[in-house]
């Protein structure tokens, strides 16, 4: 059955897109996007680092992923569109994970300068994924702007608390004709799952797979959720009850005569 | 002087971009992932070898990194 993901003019057969952060080793890297079957990397630009071992990109590249430069640490609209722009020199690709932070404890997204740089990039030819708050108004005036998906939060970055408002997400997803991408907050499978039966297009998720203590196993299982979660999304869940409604019928059923019980005396109920 | 990924550079004033991607440590030819920032303004590859920094610039050379 196919079930395409088309974020742009791009199709996706995998809906989850994974982060490359956190990964102690590039090998580790390799395989989580082997089992995960992600078609999709977030990849940062930095200063060169000494320390580091093998081409990111070379390992990447191996993998056959498409890459989503992000502009993570950018506190204002300027340095969001400049990084966007030599993200675009490096790697070759006008896409782009816009994140604007606005305060460092929560990393949450700073909204008019978000805005501000999903406009100006949007104007420069950019595919524009923004990461967001959950907020269903910011949501419909980046959709104007002409970003290409929204990204919502479901709870600070790497906080693994999972979707804090999943009543906001599913107005998010009601309101736009844009993908949906969970981006933030999943600690496990069933994060995964919960944020597809929402009705998320996709999921976004880094530091639960490779902060788990099996990185790779732990790719495995939310790669399952997403999938899980859309194939539940599409059967059609039952509407909740608040009384048992048995799935067994009474029709049929037999009443037993036990030797034990006193006789009932003839003609009563 | 020239600042170079955050650090004062002696002796290179009027070099290329393509020698101070040496000079962070990447070859400029063969390096995949790399982008320069003369202040703050994008330097496209294509014009590494022959833009030269003057005095006083502030240059950032970025490579691809993991990242969320």
């Amino acid at each position: 059955m196919s079930d395409t993901l088309t974020i742009a003019d791009r199709e996706l057969q995998s809906r989850l897109i994974l982060g490359t952060g956190g990964f102690a080793r590039l090998e580790t890297l390799a395989e989580a996007i082997r089992v995960s079957e992600t078609e999709m990397v977030t990849v940062a630009l930095r200063r060169i680092d000494p320390q580091m071992r093998g081409s990111l990109v070379d390992v990447l590249s191996d993998c056959g992923v498409a890459l989503l430069p992000n502009t993570a640490g950018c506190y204002t609209a300027r340095d969001a569109v400049l990084t966007a722009q030599l993200a675009r020199e490096a790697f070759e690709t006008d896409w782009v994970k816009l994140e604007v932070i606005g305060d460092e404890h929560t990393l949450l997204p700073d909204a008019p300068e978000l805005l501000l740089a999903a406009e100006q990039l949007v104007d420069q030819g950019f595919v524009v994924l923004p990461y967001t708050t959950d907020d269903p108004v910011l949501a419909r005036r980046l959709e104007d702007v002409g970003c290409a998906a929204i990204m919502p939060l479901g709870s600070p970055i790497g906080s693994g608390m999972g979707i804090r408002n999943p009543y906001n997400l599913r107005l998010i997803r009601e309101q736009t004709k844009l993908p949906v991408i969970l981006d933030a907050g999943v600690g496990t499978a069933s994060d995964a799952a919960l944020a597809m039966e929402l009705g998320c297009d996709a999921v976004l998720c880094a530091t639960a797979i490779s902060r788990a203590a099996d990185p790779v196993a732990m790719a495995a299982a939310i790669a399952g959720g997403v999938r899980a979660g859309r194939l539940a999304l599409r059967a059609g869940r039952i509407p909740t009850r608040t009384y048992a409604q048995a799935s067994t019928p009474d029709e049929g059923r037999p009443e037993f005569v036990h030797p034990s019980d006193p006789a009932s005396p003839i003609g009563s109920p | 002087m020239i600042v170079l990924n955050g650090e004062p550079l002696a002796g290179c004033d009027g070099a290329t971009v393509a020698d101070l991607v040496v000079r962070a440590g990447l070859d400029p030819v063969a390096a995949r992932g790399v982008a320069v920032a003369v202040d703050a303004e994008v330097i496209p590859r294509g014009e590494w070898p022959t833009r030269t920094v003057a005095a006083g610039a502030n240059v950032e050379v970025l490579t691809a990194m993991q990242g969320g």
